[in-house]
């Protein structure tokens, strides 16, 4: 045991303090959070101030345009010509043009001159105004009151709840995308680390050093060390990204979310209220969120999900998913003279992996499917499917069943991989193939 | 002698051939043993089944009177042939912890490692990487970690083959200098010169199988062809009349009028019965027995053992 002991220690410090290591260790939760915060950024419209000269020979559009804290809108009767020569002159950003041909809907009817490129959110925001007014002067040309038509406007949305055995419903978070994001996470873990193991054993072997460790410890303590050496180095990455993660997005979300957690409370609020006082009151009154209703519901959602549960179960399967399959890494990476050789052996370690990862996109789908349950039941796969599963809620006997079928094949696959092991690595200059391996367990 | 190492009828088969086929063998105690034998003789088998690398499928090992076990690693020492380190790994790193592996103290294995760095003065290489030193260097590691933890059996597969003439001389002293100290050291090689400088006893492999075992001194005896190399002044004629069919000469050649023979004795007559009738005819320079070296009886042996197999490859050193 007190060799076992060396042997990790030894693995983990000659990984722990390698510069790749640490780099990724630190970058990682930067490239998250950085992308995460991108997402939202991009979302957000654009703080861009614009200062927009209209030239409308249309007459539709005079006094009818609102707009924020970003966008203001001046009116002007100039010729194109001039004013396209003049407007920025007078601290205008924008000119926008709309010819009176706009009402028959030809294009080139509206145009914006600009000298800085206008954002995407901008242009959004000028093109679904001018739709609105459009919409509601055509409407009033054929005297109908725009007032109808919005109010004869229903949104529908809809609710997700599930009915267990016993009849009552259970407050679930069918969050999907985070199920699959896991799921991915965890498809990525296990090749990266797997891929660990496969290396330094290989590097061993072809350093020749393999026979001189051999000669003092048994081949299985040597596999078994270096598999939880780098098992080891996996927790230490994953609290650790986890745990720099967490702090980056929660001083990036009080930065860029504060806003909107702070209406969604006023929301929530607003929404006990009406259960409570019925249709007693003044609807008026309370603050519109209609334009954010989804963000709303998206954080609802997450709000919901059980993120102890989720990062436990991400936790045990990730260990016991590593285990099982670096065991088989080991067993072929003893079989390898050089990374030339390697592919034949990876490839076929791959695809399982690769099967789970496109199973866990169909959860998304179609989460009861029984494609689905025996993805999640059967080791090969069950790591990558059952963590895509997890958001939506999985009976404990499910997970107990998994856990457990995947714990026992890890166990009998380190079993089979030593035999293989033992006698890979003294193996040298022979091309190995399967059956060759195959071949390997019977040696005594 | 007592006996440290006795390998009791072991064999061993790999799919497709036998490594090994019921050797038996045994290593006295404070000797060199040198363990001979053509490439695929089954050499490295066998030493990897000392070192309990692999298992016999059948046959026992006994190390010390007792079976061999896992416990005994930490009194054997192993060199393998094809020999490797870390090569991102610092010297010093390196060597305590398989010295760690082999059972000594983190305290011991650094205490003694000081004194072999002292030794062969290469103090400054402890935080160096293995990929910085040069091969020589490298094969100085490697012995230190081979025999950092004092094994009372030294095992080391072709020591000789790698090395740079004057590391191979300073193994070589630190051989004797071991078993001075009462190691064993049992190690292959084909260099035969070796053998003889070296070697107490030697057994030798070919084909699977031991064809040859005993001390060094004693196998040589028994393979004498009463063969004698004489060189005199005088008449040739005289001489070979006088030999008369008393033996057969090999081979001649004459400088400064002094006569080199080497002759051949038929098997009942004796070196001295051979001086007495040939002394009278001429004035004698020098007189020696030509004992066969083991690089001849090597040759020799392993080639009776393919000719009695059945099989035509003649094996030269």
């Amino acid at each position: 045991m007190n060799k076992l002991g060396l042997i990790i220690g030894r693995e983990l410090k000659s990984k722990l303090f390698n510069k790749t290591f640490i780099i990724m260790t630190i970058l990682a939760p930067l490239l998250i959070t950085g992308f995460i915060g991108f997402i939202i950024k991009m979302s957000q419209s654009e703080k861009t101030e614009q200062k927009v000269l209209v030239l409308d020979e249309s007459h539709l559009f005079r006094d009818k345009f609102s707009g924020n804290e970003f966008v203001s809108l001046n009116y002007s009767d100039q010729k194109l010509e001039e004013a396209v020569e003049t407007f920025c002159g007078k601290g205008f950003t924008c000119l926008l043009w709309i010819s009176p041909t706009i009402v028959e809907g030809g294009a080139g009817a509206v145009k914006l001159f600009y000298k800085k490129s206008p954002g995407f959110a901008f242009q959004t925001f000028i093109k679904d105004q001018m739709e609105q007014i459009m919409y509601e002067s055509k409407l009033k040309a054929n005297n109908i009151d725009p007032n109808i038509i919005h109010n004869s406007k229903q949104k529908v949305r809809l609710i997700l709840e599930k009915v267990n055995d016993v009849g009552k419903t259970e407050e679930q978070s069918s969050f999907g995308f985070l199920g699959f994001i896991s799921g991915a996470l965890m498809f990525m873990f296990i090749i990266m680390y797997g891929m660990m193991v496969f290396r330094s054993v290989m590097e061993e072997k072809t350093n020749r050093i393999v026979e001189v460790i051999v000669s003092s410890v048994k081949p299985f303590q040597l596999m078994l060390g270096k598999i939880l050496g780098v098992a080891l180095l996996g927790m230490i990455q994953f609290i650790a990204i986890g745990l720099i993660t967490f702090l980056l997005s929660t001083a990036l979300s009080a930065f860029f979310l504060k806003d909107i957690t702070s209406q969604l409370k006023v929301f929530q609020q607003q929404q006990e209220l009406v259960k409570k006082s019925g249709t007693n009151i003044n609807l008026s009154k309370l603050e519109k969120f209609d334009d954010k209703l989804e963000v709303f519901e998206l954080l609802q959602k997450i709000e919901k999900i059980n993120f102890t549960e989720v990062f436990v179960a991400f936790f045990l399967y990730f260990i016991l998913g590593y285990l099982f399959y670096s065991a088989i890494m080991a067993a072929i990476g003893s079989a390898v003279d050089s990374e030339a050789d390697s592919q034949q052996f990876i490839t076929p370690v791959m695809i399982p992996l690769m099967i789970g990862y496109f199973i866990s996109t169909k959860t998304i789908m179609d989460p009861d499917s029984s494609i689905v349950f025996w993805g999640s039941m059967i080791p090969f796969t069950s790591p990558i499917v059952m963590m895509s599963r997890i958001t939506n809620g999985v009976p404990f006997w499910e997970l107990a069943v998994s856990l457990t079928l995947l714990f026992l094949s890890f166990l009998l696959m380190t079993w089979l991989a030593g035999k293989i092991y033992r006698t890979g690595i003294l193996m040298y200059g022979k091309k190995t193939n399967w059956k060759e391996l195959g071949k390997w367990l019977f040696y005594k | 002698m007592a006996e440290i190492l006795r390998i009791n009828h072991v064999s061993k088969r790999y799919s497709t051939h036998v490594a090994l086929n019921d050797v038996s063998l045994s290593v006295p105690e404070k000797s060199v043993f040198g363990l001979l034998g053509p490439n695929g003789a089954g050499k490295t088998s066998l030493i990897r089944i000392i070192n309990q690398i692999t298992g016999p499928d059948t046959g026992e090992i006994i190390f010390k009177g007792e079976k061999l076990q896992g416990k005994h690693v930490e009194q054997i020492g192993y060199l393998p042939e094809e020999r490797g380190l870390y090569k991102k790994m610092a010297v010093g790193d390196q060597v305590l912890y398989l010295a760690r592996l082999k059972g000594l103290s983190k305290w011991d294995a650094k205490k003694r490692l000081n004194i072999w760095f002292e030794k062969f003065e290469m103090q400054s290489w402890w935080n160096k990487k293995i990929e910085e030193l040069s091969k020589g260097m490298q094969q100085k590691v490697q012995f230190i970690v081979t025999v950092i933890h004092e094994p009372e059996l030294l095992i080391l597969d072709e020591p000789f083959s790698g090395f740079d003439p004057i590391n191979a001389q300073l193994i070589k002293n630190e051989i004797l200098e071991l078993r001075k100290k009462g190691a064993t050291v049992l190690f292959s090689t084909h260099n035969m010169g070796s053998v003889e400088e070296l070697c107490d006893n030697i057994a030798l492999l070919n084909k699977s199988e031991k064809i040859l075992d005993g001390s060094v001194k004693e196998i040589r005896k028994t393979y004498r062809t009463n063969t004698f190399k004489i060189a005199f002044k005088g008449n040739v004629l005289g001489f070979t009349n006088a030999l008369w069919t008393g033996g057969e000469i090999l081979e001649r050649h004459t400088e400064d009028e002094i006569h080199s023979l080497t002759v051949k004795l038929v098997p009942n007559f004796s070196s001295s019965h051979f001086l007495q009738s040939v002394l009278p005819t001429c004035e004698l320079v020098s007189f020696n027995e030509i004992i066969p070296s083991m690089n001849d009886i090597f040759i020799r042996k392993v080639n009776e053992g393919n000719e009695a197999l059945g099989t035509k490859s003649n094996f030269t050193e």
